[in-house]
């Protein structure tokens, strides 16, 4: 068992490799090796998926640890840097979803990539390592190590596959991204330094403890790097620049599960990691969440090219996030997860929308369409179906999320919440806007007169995601339940750190909380 | 948790539409791609209308049933629940933080408003699958309807308020879908918009009264909310800071219910909303949907009967917006738009009924309302129908002559509509203003502009009768051929003429010395709130005297104005004219439904169109944007400068080593 | 007659400054090397007069003299590649200035 997390993470990569040794020009047999090996880690993550337990019942089951170097420390002995994966509940949807995820994104390739396909494959494969390993990863290096191994692979899909502006677009998101982890590297060689160790439960437990200035200092640093990824107002302005350059792929990739690396590096180190600074600096986060709602909101409304508009709405989703998992309230940071799946579902979903408009009609300009739900009524529907999850219907997934984080932030900070709300106006505001002037109205234009409906692949490629988008709205459980017992431990950390500042002390209690925090490492 | 058991079977109540629906929504599909091999296909989109009617017939069937097993059981427990479903739980499942459970509750008030759906809802399934016969969309029309019927149901029947919410937003979603559905002509599109935005800004308000609620009471569930405020309940002993919570979470869920309901200040979604297809008209935007802001007060009664400054703020802004909606309602030319307005303005008179505690009262005027507005509707909807899509009532005339039937069965709606003695309308209308005129202080005054909203609903109304089916024909007789419609459209308008003119048994006022079987029904679920009202301010029922006075002069008001309204229009648009001429400013006010809806684009729509241009152009582009590329152009020129210093001659790589090894043997030698 | 040590290292601190801004300032590459020389042999004298300093007439200090062997065979060695490379800079361009050659530019 512990030998499927290193297969699921290792996996693409052998593929990438295999696929780097195919004859030139074999176009077809390397896209056919890329689907077939995301499917294969789409089947085992499932499985992972399915299997999961609560990991305090077996926690060797869904850990793989292998020692592999040591840094020198102040601590007395050496760091030692272990090779260290692990499932636990924080990071269980977005693994799954990852691998879920991967072979929609290749079989969407069919309709756009034509020209380098090998190269396009092996970097889409081994982006995938790097995002896997991201979220398995439980030691501090290994973190940073495949944090930034899934940079490059998006620098070279951006800029070799993009679109007008991919140069500008690409050197603008490498070089803002990497500033960001560089700050971290920073707060991640002081944590090796002083505290001898590399493990990331060991650091949870550890770190609590720190003086709240030092907590602060390193909570900056890390919530820099994660800010910008997410991204957080301000530093979003690279999103989206990246997006509409990207290849509908990248696109989709990038906003189904690279952002969201960011928000789980928010809950990994910054909240559970950083209990005291996490509730010293939840005002300014929950603002910065709150407003980046309304912002994204008031910028895609205002946008008139198709791409740009989702691209900001993504700034808009990704502030609920944030809103939900800083109010630090149970509901809160549940909510807070679940919507990092439902962006991902949803947003992906209206990527590979907009890239199968674009590859009919080769324009985003809104005004470039009009009426096309008349030649395409099935496109139409997934449309219509994909802009109600992303504006929360209830009864399909975005709604659950989008209430629970609403609902923890009130609790937290009303005023922050009621900013929030904007959103549930405003999102509907662009993206009902964006839907009444490409789908409905007079089909005047001649050009989109001849646009073929959707074709079997596309449909088979949406349909799980849809059927994701209905599940996760009617029954959320079956996915939160699964989360629970991790985000329980979460809930603790900050319960025990609110008691300690209560207390006047800048320092928790020595002990861990409760039994199960033990069985857990 | 109540101790009763559960009844699995309410569950088919809502779930029977759905599965309609979807079985509707596979034969559109199937049609689409018979149509892509053939154009002119039908498909199988025929047996559409059967699935349709077949559901809600089930529908109707076990409303029925509930309402006979809630008779059998005792009055003061007439409550059936259902299995509870989970459906969010976060943290331990034994112990959670925050967990909805999804629960169907029948108790007097959701059976009644259920079988109101379901009842008028069948007939106009029936009626529509007359009407929209030969549409493109004929099968996902019904999937579309049955959709509705389904998130209605489950508004009205969920006992968590969150439950209620997926209902609310579910009847938004297929309002949106329903007034868009002829969306190739462009404004239908545009309608559907602004009434889902709307709603939506409604919807908000409804979010932060659900949260208030939550903290106040740590549940949604509203049956249990309601229990906490019930018989022991003493409003003298909450806190103050308690009372505000609740005067706030009942002022943001009145929010909700403006929106949803059409009230001031969001009203004005309703009347374009009228570019629909005339069954969506009648069964949205008249029989259920709109009612969905009265249930939802009625429902947590005593909630809002805690605070009166609310109280006096529904009726108040109900007695407005029926002001609003019956003046605008005297000069709209297209038959629709004067049903819309009225519609507002009947709206405004449930919500009038709701603020001075008669809760019972505007239940039944929502009954009434709902049988005589959908006649109404799809009266004018036959007449549409008859007259080749023609709605400007100065092109029609003289049509009693065409359609005989169509002109019976409207006649009787509106009379009931307008009043007019002994009709439905005339004791649900009657016995909301007589609460009004019992209440006192302010409520006087509304009383009096509801009287006048009153003779103003009556005029209009004969007004509508006199130019469409008077006087004399002013349509192009070589290019429209009215004629009568078929059976299937016009059998459901009669069953709703008799509803409309012998409904007003449901609800006879006191002086008649029979039982008023709707209060008497709702008694048990009204009880919490009227309990809190007469702690607050107890106050007697009216004299029979009184009373008395109060109905006569309501005949004699709506005989008046009816009269008045229909000599003036018995012979043409002419009046109409006149007023153009003499009074345009007056008349372009009155037309623009008091110019609120230009008065948004101006004060709302644009200032905020113009800040997410600001907010692009300006502080994301210039400021943040500046920021970054300005971070990237520094070390570029930075970077330009210093490369300056590689000049490649040997004296300047000389100067630097020596001037570099004096620099480092003098700190040497210093530190 | 006694010359006192101090004034060998005035002279020593003299002929180093010569060296030093002949080397700046000079653009003939070979008076440049010449000045390298210089440098080196003010350094060499440095180290005598310190070593002169340090002995006494019990025992002598060798040390200096030692050094100042192993600079000037340093300052042979160099001055031979230095002036190799000289060779071959005006084979390429020439001419003997120093900025004759800035290919190294940018």
């Amino acid at each position: 068992m512990q030998y499927e997390l290193v297969l699921l993470t290792f996996l693409p990569l052998l593929g990438a490799l295999a696929i780097v040794f195919t004859p030139k020009g074999a176009e077809r047999l390397q896209r056919l090796a890329a689907l077939a090996t995301t499917l294969v880690v789409a089947a085992l993550g499932v499985r992972l998926f399915l299997a999961y337990g609560d990991s305090a019942s077996d926690p060797g089951r869904f850990l793989f640890e292998l020692p592999w170097f040591s840094l020198p420390s102040s601590y007395g002995a050496d760091t030692a840097v272990n090779f260290k994966l692990g499932l636990d509940g924080v990071s269980l949807l977005m693994v799954t979803l990852t691998a879920v995820l991967m072979p929609i994104v290749i079989l969407s390739t069919w309709g756009h990539v034509h020209k380098r396909v090998k190269e396009f494959m092996v970097w889409m494969l081994v982006m995938q390592t790097g995002m896997l390993g991201t979220f398995l990863a439980l030691d501090l290096v290994l973190f940073y190590f495949f944090w930034e191994i899934s940079l490059i692979p998006l620098y070279f899909l951006i800029g070799i596959w993009g679109g007008e502006r991919r140069l500008y677009a690409t050197v603008k998101f490498f070089l803002y991204t990497l500033a960001g982890s560089l700050v971290m590297m920073v707060a991640i060689i002081w944590i090796l330094w002083t505290r001898g160790t590399s493990d990331v439960f060991e650091l949870i437990n550890i770190l609590c403890r720190a003086p709240l200035e030092e907590q602060l200092w390193l909570f900056v640093a890390f919530a820099l790097a994660f800010g910008i990824k997410v991204p957080l107002l301000p530093f979003h302005t690279w999103l989206p620049d990246a997006h509409t350059e990207a290849p509908t792929s990248g696109s989709v990739v990038l906003a189904g599960v690279l952002l969201k690396m960011g928000t789980y590096g928010l809950v990994r180190f910054c909240i559970h990691m950083l209990p005291g600074a996490a509730i010293e600096a939840a005002p300014v986060m929950m603002a910065l969440g709150a407003i980046g709602i309304l912002y994204g909101a008031l910028l895609a409304w205002a946008q008139d090219d198709l791409k740009r508009l989702i691209a900001c709405s993504s700034v808009s989703h990704l502030g609920y996030v944030v809103l939900g998992l800083f109010a630090l309230t149970p509901a809160g940071i549940n909510g807070g997860m679940l919507q990092m799946v439902n962006h991902g579902i949803s947003t992906g979903l209206l990527f590979l929308l907009v890239g199968m408009v674009y590859e009919r009609r080769h324009s985003r300009a809104l005004d470039a369409f009009g009426g096309v739900a008349v030649a395409m009524p099935l496109f139409a529907l997934f449309w219509v179906i994909t802009t109600l999850s992303s504006v929360g219907l209830p009864g399909l997934n975005g709604f659950v999320g989008e209430y629970l984080v609403l609902v923890g932030a009130f609790q937290a900070s009303p005023l922050w919440a009621i900013v929030g709300l904007s959103g549930v106006i405003f999102g509907a505001v662009y993206m009902l806007m964006a839907t009444r002037r490409m789908l409905f109205g007079a089909l005047d234009k001649p050009e989109n007169r001849e646009l073929t409906d959707l074709n079997a692949r596309e449909i088979g490629l949406m349909l799980p995601l849809v059927v994701l988008v209905v599940w996760l709205g009617v029954s959320p459980n079956t996915f939160m339940a699964k989360t629970q017992p991790s985000i329980e431990l979460v809930n603790l950390r900050i319960a025990e750190a609110r008691r300690a500042a209560l207390a006047g002390l800048d320092a928790a209690p020595t002990a861990p909380a409760t039994q199960r925090e033990e069985s857990a490492r | 948790m109540p101790p009763s058991p559960s009844h699995a079977w309410l569950w088919w109540i809502p779930l029977l539409p759905l599965i309609g629906s979807v079985l509707c929504g596979a034969l559109h599909l199937a049609t689409l791609s018979a149509r892509k091999r053939d154009p002119q296909a039908k498909g199988p989109a025929g047996l559409a209308p059967l699935i349709a009617c077949a559901a809600m017939a089930g529908a109707l069937a076990l409303a029925v049933k509930g309402l006979f097993d809630l008779r059998a059981l005792d009055a003061a427990a007439r409550i059936l629940n259902s299995t509870s479903w989970e459906w969010i739980t976060v943290g331990d499942p034994r112990q959670p933080w925050f967990e909805v459970d999804l629960r169907l509750v029948l108790d007097p008030l959701s059976s009644t408003l259920g079988l109101v759906i379901t009842g008028v809802g069948l007939l106009i399934h029936i009626y529509a699958s007359g009407y929209m016969k030969g549409d493109a969309g004929y099968a996902k029309f019904f999937a579309y309807l049955n959709l509705f019927v389904f998130a209605m149901l489950m508004l009205v029947l969920s006992s968590s308020l969150l439950g209620v919410f997926v209902g609310w937003e579910g009847v938004g979603l297929c309002s949106y879908l329903l007034i868009g559905f002829w969306y190739e002509k462009g404004w239908p599109a545009e309608a559907a918009q602004k009434a889902f935005i709307t709603n939506r800004v409604g919807d908000a308000c409804f979010l932060i009264g659900s949260f208030l609620l939550l903290r106040l009471f740590g549940t949604l569930d509203m049956h249990e909310i309601v229990a906490r405020m019930g018989a022991d309940f003493r409003l003298d002993a909450v806190s103050d800071d308690v009372k505000l919570n609740i005067a706030l979470a009942a002022l943001f869920l009145f929010g909700g219910c403006c929106g949803k309901s059409a009230q001031m200040p969001l009203f004005t979604w309703l009347p374009d909303a009228m570019a629909g297809p005339t069954p969506v008209s009648a069964l949205i935007h008249a029989a259920t949907m709109v009612t969905s802001g009265i249930y939802l007060v009625v429902r947590l009664n005593p909630l809002f009967a805690s605070s009166p400054a609310v109280m006096t703020l529904i009726s108040g802004v109900g007695v407005a917006t029926a002001l609003i909606g019956g003046s605008t309602a005297l000069v709209q030319r297209d038959i629709k738009k004067v049903l819309a307005y009225s519609t507002v303005s009947q709206l405004g008179y449930m919500f009038l009924g709701l603020g001075t505690g008669a809760f019972g009262a505007a239940v039944f005027h929502l009954v009434t309302h709902a049988f005589f507005k959908a006649l109404l509707f799809l009266g004018a909807g036959s007449v549409i129908h008859g007259m080749h899509e023609e709605q400007d009532m100065h092109k029609m005339g003289g049509l009693r002559k065409h359609m005989p039937q169509t002109f019976a069965t409207f006649l009787a709606g509106a009379a009931a509509l307008s009043g007019l003695p002994l009709m439905s309308g005339f004791f649900s209308k009657d016995e909301i203003i007589a609460h009004t005129f019992n209440s006192g202080g302010v409520y006087y005054a509304f009383w009096i502009v509801g009287g006048l909203t009153a003779a103003m609903t009556a005029y209009y109304t004969w007004r509508m009768v006199a130019l469409t089916f008077f006087g004399p024909e002013r349509f192009d007789h070589h290019h429209v051929h009215p004629h009568e419609s078929p059976a299937v459209m016009t059998v459901p308008l009669m069953v709703l003429a008799v509803l409309s003119v012998f409904g007003g048994v449901l609800g006879l006022p006191p002086v008649f010395h029979v039982a008023h079987v709707l209060n008497d029904w709702l008694a048990p679920v009204v009880a919490p709130g009227v309990a809190i009202l007469n702690q607050l301010h107890p106050h007697e029922h009216l004299s029979h005297a009184t009373e008395w006075v109060l109905l006569g002069l309501g005949a004699a008001v709506a005989l008046a104005f009816a009269h008045t309204g229909f000599r003036t229009y018995s012979a043409g648009p002419e009046p109409d004219l006149a007023i153009g001429r003499g009074a345009p400013g007056v008349a372009a006010f009155l037309g623009d439904a008091w110019s609120i809806d230009s008065a948004y684009s101006r004060v709302v729509i644009l200032p905020l169109r113009v800040f997410a241009f600001v907010v692009r152009f300006i502080v994301d582009q210039v400021v943040i944007d500046g920021l970054v590329n300005g971070a990237g152009s520094l070390a570029k020129n930075f970077a330009l400068r210093a490369r300056g210093m590689a000049s490649g001659q040997l004296d300047a790589y000389a100067l630097w080593m020596g001037g570099g090894a004096a620099v480092i043997s003098l700190w040497w030698m210093w530190s | 007659m006694n010359v006192p040590s101090e004034h060998l290292f005035f002279l020593s601190a003299g002929l180093f400054s010569l060296g030093v801004l002949g080397f700046l300032v000079r653009r003939n590459v070979i008076v440049t090397l010449m000045c390298v020389e210089l440098m080196l042999n003010a350094a060499n004298l440095a180290f005598l007069a310190a070593s002169r300093m340090h002995s006494t007439p019990e025992s002598l200090d060798v040390q200096g003299p030692v050094f100042s062997i192993f600079v000037i065979t340093v300052a042979a060695a160099e001055a031979a590649v230095g002036l190799a490379l000289v060779i071959a800079l005006y084979r390429l361009k020439q001419s003997v200035e120093t900025d004759s050659a800035s290919e190294m530019k940018g």
